[in-house]
């Protein structure tokens, strides 16, 4: 990954709402090109990460940086795109209105129909926005992320609370400007949209980064089987086997998540004669998530 | 990972600098499409117009109280006019820029390159056509219903006087978006706007009130926008002018500062 440019950057950034911590002491480096997902919990920091980002906040210590510089610059921005989590965009907009003024906002934006093209809002450029399907005001929230024709597009949360087909559907269009060279910021918490679309996945939990690499190494890193058993084994002489991600014990069942399952087992055996009621299945990956930051809250 | 020595991409070779023309052009399109926004909303047109027109309408032309020395359906034209005026800014302007802070959409524009000033420009210029609006409705009532006529120079004086005088309304709407969230913002705007009115006798001629209450109304904002208004259309000595002028500029500037407080005590915290 060294050699390609960093275009953003969050230098040892500690990041307070009061009381509670959002992010402690995070490092990250986005380097141009493909995209890089942020997972996540609720909560974990995604959301907080993108508004240093963007200028939308500042650090409490530490420095955010786009293109080596200050995110609040308008020169900046009009290097970036946005789609945030909105609760309400004005609906008697329309399509086609949202998109003329979101590109005065740039010197040279894209023109208007490959805007049209990229978000998949031809035919409903007439619409209102309040006429609109869930997906489809997604979609024109992408679109006017994408009016200046950004390096870096940041999507958070893009499909959040959208069923599986909305959500691929939207993927191929998160492929299709991705496709033109550029890069991606993603934060989600849908362990399969950062396999489907990134190149990298950064994993980060309560403020803190728990996992980083490929989807690949992720995922066996967080792949894994379920063993259920009744035990006199303790929570603590579980997590120290190898092999061991996850371990709890609840009115005497044990719940644990390994990598090696076998080797978990045989060790298990080994230590404990008595063991009964054993049951290995394999895990979803949503379950194998939580199984990684939890690993890592506990360490 | 090091920072960039590469050559930036071909995209990165386009000029990134507005010329003059564009900045001007995004300003210009904030007010249309600001406008536009708003004129498409009956739930928020039909109160904002409706009821000035139609207070004016029954106290001023239907039911008007006796009064010695001027028209009441000249008169009521000041202060409802100042009525209508106030409600817009601290309705559309105050409770939708609370709105539209809490709800995110105001953080989707912050993070474009679009100047922030733009935004405001836009809720401003949004306002003064609406209040335009409004007050073109009211005359017209007035002129057909009322028979009120004024010179030219009466008539212009009214317009000006509110629609320049709405802006420290404005910027009090601004600074309630700014202090409280999009939920409360409407009952907060509600809780001050109609006791003012009432007090700034807006409702019922300041001098009819008791006079401690005429008092309090001169430290109140609309009192000064409705004597503004008042001297307009020559019914208040124009001595006085620079009293209700100075009170409105003071109240801007007031107002102005705490939006903008409260803008950077607020900056990045739970809202856009």
């Amino acid at each position: 990954m060294s050699g390609r440019e960093v275009v953003a950057r969050l230098d040892q950034v500690t990041k307070r709402y009061g009381d509670t911590i959002a992010l402690r002491d995070l490092s990250l480096d986005i380097s141009r090109g493909g995209v890089l997902a942020l997972l996540g919990p609720n909560g974990a920091g995604k959301t907080t990460s993108v508004k240093l980002l963007l200028g939308l906040a500042s650090p409490s210590s530490g420095a955010a940086t786009l293109f080596g510089g200050d995110p609040k610059r308008a020169a900046n921005r009009r290097r970036i795109g946005a789609m945030l989590q909105v609760g309400k965009v004005p609906e008697t907009l329309r399509v086609r209105e949202h998109i003329e003024l979101f590109r005065s906002y740039y010197p040279a934006p894209l023109a208007f129909s490959e805007v049209l093209e990229l978000g998949g809002l031809e035919g409903i450029e007439d619409r209102k926005f309040g006429d609109l399907s869930g997906g489809q005001r997604q979609r024109v929230l992408f679109a006017l992320a994408l009016c200046g024709d950004p390096e870096l597009l940041f999507l958070d949360e893009p499909t959040l609370g959208f069923d599986v087909e909305v959500r691929r559907a939207f993927w191929k269009q998160i492929r299709g400007f991705v496709a033109r060279g550029r890069t991606v910021l993603l934060t989600t918490h849908y362990l399969e949209e950062a396999d489907a679309l990134a190149d990298r996945v950064v994993v980060i939990n309560h403020g803190s980064i728990v996992a980083d690499g490929s989807p690949s190494e992720i995922k066996s890193k967080v792949s894994g089987r379920r063993i259920r058993c009744v035990t006199s084994l303790t929570e603590a002489n579980l997590r120290a086997l190898p092999g061991v991600t996850q371990a709890s014990i609840d009115s005497g069942r044990a719940e644990i998540l390994a990598t090696a399952a076998e080797s978990v087992v045989r060790e298990m055996l080994a230590r404990d004669a008595e063991l009964s009621q054993l049951e290995v299945t394999s895990v979803g990956l949503e379950d194998a998530f939580i199984a990684l930051t939890a690993h890592a809250e506990a360490a | 990972m090091t920072a960039a020595t590469q050559p930036l991409p071909a995209s990165a070779a386009v000029p990134r600098a507005h010329s003059f023309g564009g900045i001007v052009r995004i300003y210009l399109l904030e007010a249309k499409y600001e406008l536009v926004k708003i004129l498409r909303l009956p739930a928020f047109l039909i109160p904002a117009l409706g009821f000035p027109l139609m207070f004016y309408a029954l106290f001023g032309l239907v039911l008007p109280m006796s009064k010695k020395g001027y028209q009441v359906s000249m008169y009521m034209l000041a202060t409802y006019g100042a009525f209508g005026v106030i409600g817009i800014a601290l309705f559309a302007l105050g409770v939708g820029v609370a709105m539209e802070r809490g709800q995110g959409w105001l953080a989707v524009k912050r993070a474009s390159p679009m100047p922030l000033s733009a935004y405001f420009f836009g809720k401003y210029a949004m306002t003064i056509a609406l209040s335009a609006v409004l007050l073109t409705l009211l005359v017209t009532l007035g002129i057909v219903f009322g028979s009120v006529r004024m010179p030219a120079s009466h008539w212009t004086g009214l317009f000006a006087s509110l629609m320049l005088g709405g802006i420290p309304f404005c910027a009090a709407g601004l600074a309630i978006a700014y202090m409280v969230g999009p939920n409360s913002a409407p009952a907060v705007v509600n809780a001050v706007y109609l006791p003012m009115a009432f007090l700034s006798g807006l409702f019922i001629p300041a001098e009819m009130l008791p006079p401690f209450l005429q008092n309090v109304a001169q430290f109140l904002p609309p009192y000064h926008l409705a004597r503004l208004a008042l001297t307009a259309v020559g019914v208040e000595p124009i001595e006085k002018v620079w009293i209700h002028i100075g009170a409105l500029i003071t109240f801007a500037v007031v107002f102005t500062g705490i939006a903008a407080l409260a803008y950077r005590r607020d900056e990045g915290k739970t809202f856009g």
